[in-house]
């Protein structure tokens, strides 16, 4: 809140007018209970959906990866194996 | 070699969605930036409802959006039911968690805006039970799909459950009209035109092109996620084939 003086208002720098509009921001006219959590809930549902997603994407790609590769190392043991048992 | 034919598609779809995910990505943060900005700070509060009506701009895209997500999953199945294209029943089963938790966040905002403005949390009206009811509808689609181990009974069964319960869209969309509801009737898309100030409208409208391409980029993501599962599926299979082999062979 503005101090006041016995000469009136004093707020040079005008930081208590800027720190009385974020408080009014934050207030939204009386609903902030209603605002916030509304915002909030969203930005997680949002958020939480989207990192879940990647996260699932990126686990089974390296799971994929990993099949892949041991794959290919496993033919290679097999076509070897064959040859040399084929003399 | 089936196979190869199976995922000759899939692998197109992969690399143009992987293109264009940097431009959806780059949207949605515009979108949603732009339209939060506007819709907390750079617009009135409205003469009825306050500061509280800024619930609307994300209640309204999310409420909206749940049931188009809903309507490209019964689409998708009617194709994947139809057509059997392979990427159909990937694209619904991939887009229905999106749309419950859009229809989640319409449930609890729309009850953060109702009890100031209603004076009550919940209200059996038809709006509101019918949307319950598509989250009921999404939650026994995605639940279908765990319970088969079959894939393709699965997106069978899920997909005559989207499509029966699609009828369930025209009664939401038009429950206003129909029935005596507590939920206002339709201010946007109605004959007529809109009802809603322009100030009030264009954060709408950004906050809803935000959460359209949040749909389109986790859509890609889950589809991308799925592809990669039904590969490594695949190649489980040919490793018994291999061990086969390599028992033969001994």
């Amino acid at each position: 809140m503005t101090p006041y003086t016995p000469d009136g208002p004093h707020d040079p720098s005008g930081i208590h007018n800027a720190m009385d509009a974020v408080e009014e921001f934050l207030r939204m006219g009386g609903y902030a209970a209603y605002v916030w959590p509304a915002f909030g809930v969203t930005a997680v549902l949002l958020v939480g959906l989207f990192s879940w997603s990647r996260i699932s994407l990126k686990a089974a790609q390296r799971t994929l990866d990993l099949l892949q590769s041991t794959r290919r190392a496993r033919r290679r043991d097999l076509d070897t194996a064959t040859r040399d048992s084929d003399g | 070699m089936a196979n190869m034919h199976r995922f000759a598609n899939p692998a197109r779809f992969v690399r143009i969605a992987t293109a264009l995910m940097p431009w959806l990505l780059g949207a949605m943060v515009i979108f949603f930036g732009a339209g939060l900005y506007m819709g907390l700070l750079a617009s009135p509060p409205d003469y009825q409802q306050g500061d509280s009506v800024r619930i609307m701009y994300v209640h309204v895209p999310a409420a909206t959006l749940a049931s188009g997500v809903y309507a490209f999953m019964a689409i998708a199945s009617a194709v994947a039911l139809i057509w059997r294209h392979p990427l159909a029943d990937i694209a619904a089963k991939s887009a229905a968690p999106i749309g419950a938790v859009f229809t989640v966040i319409a449930l609890v905002t729309g009850a953060l805006w109702g009890q100031p403005t209603w004076g009550t949390w919940w209200v059996w009206d038809a709006r509101l039970t019918s949307v319950l009811i598509m989250l009921f509808l999404y939650l026994g689609y995605m639940g279908l799909w765990e319970a088969f181990d079959d894939d393709r009974r699965a997106a069978k069964a899920a997909g005559i459950l989207a499509l029966v319960g699609a009828v369930n869209l025209p009664i939401i969309k038009f429950s206003v009209e129909w029935w005596n509801t507590l939920h206002q009737p339709a201010s946007i898309l109605r004959a007529g035109g809109p009802t809603i100030h322009p100030d009030l409208l264009t954060p709408l409208g950004l906050m809803w092109g935000g959460f359209l391409c949040f749909f389109a980029v986790v859509l890609i993501v889950r589809m991308r996620r799925e592809i990669v599962a039904r590969r490594i599926q695949a190649l489980q299979t040919l490793y018994v084939a291999d061990d086969g082999h390599a028992a033969a062979e001994a």
